[in-house]
């Protein structure tokens, strides 16, 4: 437990992520995500809730994959783990200001946010790296 | 597409609305010059065959039961003037027929534009000394749902002449490019941009209003426009407007005028 705290000031915050070549170099928080709660966060309506726009086969046993978005089967063959942690962390850094996809680790949101979501993110870094490690998972 | 078997395949589908066989709903046509398709399309389009079966039967719509109530009330006297919204307009199928496809009007007295709502709340403090309905009370969406429903079919139209409304309708099309909320979604990016495709289990239409007050099948009630709006906004995680704001009044307007020349369907049936 003694070990959290000095991972947590580690964190990099949302508007100091570095962003280059279309990719984010090193880990948000300095620790490896894990894939499993990864899927967890992805697959979470109150969370990633990434399925409302993505397809993607290794969750088949949950109903309803959106289309807004590609299918996610392969993306961890398509994209680097620097370039995933790129998109999710901010999607519009890589696909510019016109996506559609939220940015889940950025304050650069829309109009009127409600109150209870001022100066939060979607997701926490923890959070964004976990989603990372289980998008490299999704090879073909 | 190569979408797994999953993921749903889109796509307005390829039907007629006909109400108990007899009255036809359009609920495809040109859209009118400067809206963004070719053609507009009705939410119905959207829904599963049960859902569209629903609304094509008046004896199992839910919402025809809203319409009886509305009459009810029409013909009920109520307010310190000691009168009914027929002691002044009579028999409610003849005044009504037409009057809600036209709606929002340009309100000279108040300055802005009326939806039915609105309008309703007029006659009862200034005619009826009654007091105003509440958002969304029952009483207002079935006296609403009512109203509408004396249009079934007739093409809905704003008229963008009277008053100050293109103002009105300039500032709605701002609303609905603007991105709003945690999740950064703009009304476009939803009803335009992915118009046909599925967000989770939610086919998106273009978000037209032809069927308000709607009765949905999720909440078992009737729906009115503003709360759909507020649905919608919510789901971005922006703060709602109020109901009948001037923002909202604006957005109407010009998601009214998107929609212009499908039939009216109240009480449409969605999901
Ligand atoms: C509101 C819709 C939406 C949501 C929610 C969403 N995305 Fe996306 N995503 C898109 C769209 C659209 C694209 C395609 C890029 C574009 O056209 O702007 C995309 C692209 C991607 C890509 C690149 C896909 C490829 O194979 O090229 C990845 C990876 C991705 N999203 C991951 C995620 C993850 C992980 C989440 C949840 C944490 C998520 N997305 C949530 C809409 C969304
Ligand atoms: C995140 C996606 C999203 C955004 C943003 C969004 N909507 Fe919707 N909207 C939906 C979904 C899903 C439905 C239900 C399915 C359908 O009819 O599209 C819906 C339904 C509607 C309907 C009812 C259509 C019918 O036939 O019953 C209207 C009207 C509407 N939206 C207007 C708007 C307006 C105006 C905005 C902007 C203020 C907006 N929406 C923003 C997702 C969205
Ligand atoms: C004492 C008379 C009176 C009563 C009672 C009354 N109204 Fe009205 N109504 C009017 C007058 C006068 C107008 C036109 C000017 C205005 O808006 O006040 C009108 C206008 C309307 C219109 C607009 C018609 C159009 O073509 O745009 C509607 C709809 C309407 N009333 C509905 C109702 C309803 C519903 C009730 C009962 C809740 C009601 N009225 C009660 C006098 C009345």
């Amino acid at each position: 437990l003694a070990l959290s705290a000095p991972a947590m000031a580690g964190t990099v915050a949302p508007g100091d992520v570095v962003f280059a070549d279309m990719s984010v170099a090193t880990s948000m928080t300095g620790e490896t995500g894990d894939p499993a709660n990864g899927r967890k966060v992805f697959a979470d309506r109150k969370k990633g809730n990434c399925l409302a726009c993505h397809a993607n086969t290794d969750l088949k046993n949950e109903l309803f994959h959106g289309d807004v978005g590609p299918s996610l089967d392969g993306a961890g063959s398509r994209w680097s783990p620097e370039q995933l942690r790129a998109i999710v962390a901010n999607s519009k850094q890589v696909f510019g200001d016109q996506t559609v996809m939220p940015g889940f680790y950025s304050l650069v949101v829309g109009k009127d946010i409600a109150k209870e979501f001022e100066g939060k993110t979607i997701l926490s870094a923890q959070e964004v790296e976990d989603v990372v490690a289980y998008l490299t998972t999704l090879t073909d | 597409s190569g979408l797994s078997s999953f993921a749903l395949a889109g796509g307005p589908v390829d039907e007629e609305l006909v109400i108990d066989g007899e009255t036809q709903i359009t609920t495809r046509t040109k859209a009118a010059e400067g809206v963004p398709f070719e053609e507009v399309t009705s939410g119905w389009l959207y829904r599963t065959e049960e859902t569209r079966a629903l609304e094509a039967d008046s004896f199992q719509n839910p919402g025809m039961l809203y319409v009886e109530r509305g009459e009810e009330i029409w013909n009920t006297v109520d307010g310190e003037a000691g009168k009914s919204c027929a002691s002044c307009h009579g028999d409610g199928q003849e005044f009504l027929k037409g009057v809600g496809a036209a709606y929002p009007k340009w309100n000279a007295k108040a300055g802005k534009p009326f939806n039915i709502e609105l309008q309703i709340n007029q006659c009862r403090e200034d005619n009826m000394q009654a007091k105003p309905y509440k958002f969304d009370s029952a009483d207002q969406k079935a006296l609403t749902t009512y109203i509408k429903n004396q249009s079934l079919g007739m093409p809905m139209h704003v008229d963008l002449a009277q008053g100050d409304m293109q103002s009105w309708w300039d500032r709605g099309k701002e609303t609905y490019y603007t991105r709003m909320g945690q999740l950064n979604l703009s009304c476009s990016n939803c009803h335009e941009e992915n118009n046909g495709n599925y967000i989770r289990a939610d086919h998106l239409s273009q978000g037209n209003v032809n069927g308000f007050p709607t009765y949905r099948l999720k909440q078992a009630d009737m729906v009115s426009l503003h709360n759909r709006f507020r649905g919608c906004i919510r789901d971005t995680r922006a703060e709602f407007p109020a109901a009948f704001s001037d923002e909202l009044m604006a957005l109407e307007v010009y998601v009214t005028w998107r929609g212009t020349g499908l039939g009216i369907e109240t009480p449409s049936v969605r999901q």
